[in-house]
């Protein structure tokens, strides 16, 4: 019967042509604007790399300001990043299974080849465990090594992007790049690497884009290359680069990969010795308060979905739910003007299950009609998000579990709607209606 | 094949209580052709649809084929309208929207017949009316006669024992009233048991049986029907003894 009912409600789309395509136009603008909210909450909150996002941990020290909280907002987050000196004594204990410092930095790339014009470009310094924590793919080559992290070795990995700029494309691994007249050997070639959320390093930006290079962090130190990111101090610093290591400005951003739980109680319990013996030094004058969030924990802290987003998402169901309140209207309009249909059906031996179902399929074809508009309003709801915003590029796109749910909830919504107009139907009582054929 | 003893059915609003039917008995007999009669407004609608469970009724018993009706369900209602019972209305009802085929098709889905099954039956029974060559049409496309015979059909497609009809001729003309007469008449003859309200005293007289309604209940009732016997080609109508 539910290929009947199927061929009955395509039919019934055409009997009332207007009324048809205001109930799914309704639907369609309603799904159109909450799945196009919907896409981009979906994204911004999905993790990014959900097969070790708990192993992967950000590490947070209290080493602020004793009359001040890092953040007034909330009083007990530690600061979001941590001082050089820290950084150094962490990575060299070695305690995680992969550890990795890391800052951003803006270097000119000056291309041997004169007919490319030297360039600004914005790079990252790091260990050189970056590239297996966050699972990056390589086209060519590998990242460096902890030898040559130690040796401030001159090589550096290219983003596919940058390697297409410099080398169209081909492997250039051991070939020279300049950047801001240094020298270096690439070692390794990036793939396509663009995470929808660059939850690596959230204090400068959830949504920029990903690196065009990336360089030992103890060269670009060495090179006395500041940091192109955010950098915070509660107190003042000695004079020069070296007294800037020294001091307790927070700026640098340090991961580690920790394999369990038990690992991870094992590294928090060796910060909290580190803070005690550096508190001992006079640091740390603060109460003890070091944090290991994991990735998913880090967004949320770093409230990567904001509050606008949710409750712009918010308005936009409120308006799927106007649009549902006006469909149930047409719906019950249009049902009502078959009551002669159903008393028919009715004397013809159609029980009431069965014309419920009929007209609940009848209202699930408007919303697979509905939902296909929707689509099409969604894809270019965001069309229009990425282009007003850039730096919603990576994550106002639509993916195939969102073009699922998107088919979903519409027919979902219409069934809804339907549910009154249907029952009202049929609670026709046939012999009246028949009597007024 | 249909039997009400004292039935009654009362329309009840906050204010007023109707009697449609008051002391209703009736018992119609396998393959009998019976007319009801009777002025607007005495209850003859009522007494259909009551006889083709469209309508509840609030008192006294009703049997069909032996089965009381009283009690059931709306699902076994709605199976037993569609095994045993086919209508014919005044207005034709059929859907103008679909095809012959598909208005003949619809009592025959609900019924659950297999696509192949519910091809023959249409077919057979299009062409048993004569309208077999228009399958595909519209209603709009057809005469009021032809309409009437399109939704015969569909009563029919189901092979029900008892086919109500609600003034079938009311809408034609004479000419085409007489071709649908002679059609419930050959069916009659087929074995279907057929109840017809009417007002035409002239189509009534042509049922074996006749019943006159007034204000509810039956005052006129042929205790013994006349049986319809074939006599050279021709139909007459006898009298048992």
């Amino acid at each position: 019967m539910f290929s009947y009912y199927l061929q009955l409600g395509f039919h019934s789309l055409k009997r009332n042509p207007v009324l048809t395509l205001l109930m799914v136009l309704g639907i369609a603008i309603g799904i159109g604007a909450s799945m196009t909210s919907l896409t981009v909450f979906h994204v911004m909150g999905s993790d990014p790399i959900p097969w070790k996002s708990d192993k992967l941990h950000y590490v947070q020290m209290d080493s602020w300001d004793p009359n001040r909280a890092y953040d007034d907002d909330d009083q007990s987050m530690p600061p979001d990043q941590v001082t050089y000196r820290d950084a150094v004594a962490l990575i060299e204990a070695g305690k995680a299974d992969r550890q990795a410092v890391m800052y951003k930095v803006a270097w000119p790339v000056q291309p041997e080849n004169r007919d490319i014009k030297p360039f600004q470009s914005l790079g990252r310094a790091t260990s050189g465990d970056f590239f297996a924590l966050f699972d990056t793919p390589f086209e060519y080559g590998n990242g460096w090594d902890r030898a040559q992290d130690k040796e401030h070795a001159r090589v550096v990995v290219l983003a596919r992007e940058t390697n297409e700029k410099l080398f169209g494309g081909q492997n250039s691994v051991g070939k020279r790049v300049r950047l801001n007249d240094v020298e270096y050997s690439v070692v390794g070639v990036l793939k396509e690497w663009k995470p929808k959320i660059k939850y690596y390093d959230l204090t400068n930006g959830s949504f920029s884009d990903p690196e065009e290079f990336f360089v030992p962090f103890n060269t670009a130190i060495e090179l006395k290359t500041p940091a192109a990111g955010n950098n915070n101090c509660w107190k003042n610093s000695a004079e020069g680069w070296e007294g800037y290591l020294e001091s307790e400005c927070i700026w640098l951003q340090m991961w580690v990969e920790l394999e369990n739980a038990t690992r991870t109680a094992e590294y928090h319990s060796f910060l909290d010795n580190y803070v005690a013996e550096q508190k001992k030094l006079g640091r740390f004058p603060r109460p003890v308060n070091n944090r290991l969030p994991d990735v998913n924990q880090w967004m949320k802290d770093n409230r990567v979905v904001s509050r606008d987003v949710e409750i712009q998402l918010g308005l936009s169901f409120a308006f799927l739910v106007v649009c549902l309140v006006n469909t149930i209207g047409l719906l019950l309009a249009k049902f009502m003007r078959k009551t002669g249909e159903i008393g028919l059906r009715r004397a013809l031996g159609a029980s009431k299950p069965q014309l419920f179902m009929q007209h609940i399929v009848e209202s699930g074809v408007i919303g697979i009609s509905g939902g296909l508009i929707g689509l099409l309003l969604t894809w270019l709801g965001l069309m229009a998000v990425r282009g007003l915003y850039d730096y919603f590029d990576s994550v106002a796109r639509l993916d195939w579990p969102m073009v699922l749910a998107t088919i979903g909830l519409s027919i979902v919504a219409s069934i809804l709607a339907g549910l009154y107009p249907t029952w009202r139907a049929c609670q026709i009582a046939p012999a009246a209606q028949l009597k007024t054929q | 094949m249909l039997k009400m003893n004292h039935l009654s059915k009362v329309y009840r609003t906050h204010m007023i209580e109707t009697h449609a039917l008051r002391d209703f008995s009736i018992h119609v007999r396998e393959g009998e052709f019976v007319a009801v009669t009777g002025p607007s407004g005495s209850g003859k609608t009522t007494f259909l649809n009551i006889a083709g469970l469209l309508e509840e009724f609030s008192g006294g018993e009703f049997f069909i084929d032996g089965v009381s009706v009283s009690g059931l369900g709306d699902d076994a209602r709605s199976r037993l309208r569609n095994e045993k019972i086919g209508f014919i209305f005044q207005g034709f009802n059929l859907i103008p929207d679909l095809n012959l085929f598909d208005n003949v098709d619809v009592p025959l889905r609900y019924r659950g017949f297999s696509a192949a099954d519910r091809k023959r039956r249409i077919e057979e029974n299009l062409a048993r009316v004569g309208l077999a060559s228009r399958m595909k049409h519209f209603p709009s496309e057809l005469s009021g006669g032809q309409q009437q015979r399109v939704a015969i059909a569909r009563a029919l497609a189901g092979s029900p024992r008892l086919l109500l009809a609600d003034e079938p001729t009311g809408n034609l003309d004479s000419l085409m009233a007489r071709g649908v007469m002679e059609l419930l008449e050959e069916i009659n003859r087929q074995g279907t048991t057929i109840i017809m309200v009417t007002h035409d005293p002239e189509l009534a007289a042509r049922a074996q049986r006749n019943v006159h309604v007034i204000d509810g209940q039956v005052t006129d009732f042929d205790e013994e029907p006349r049986l319809r016997v074939p006599e050279n080609g021709r139909d007459t109508v006898a009298t048992t003894a």
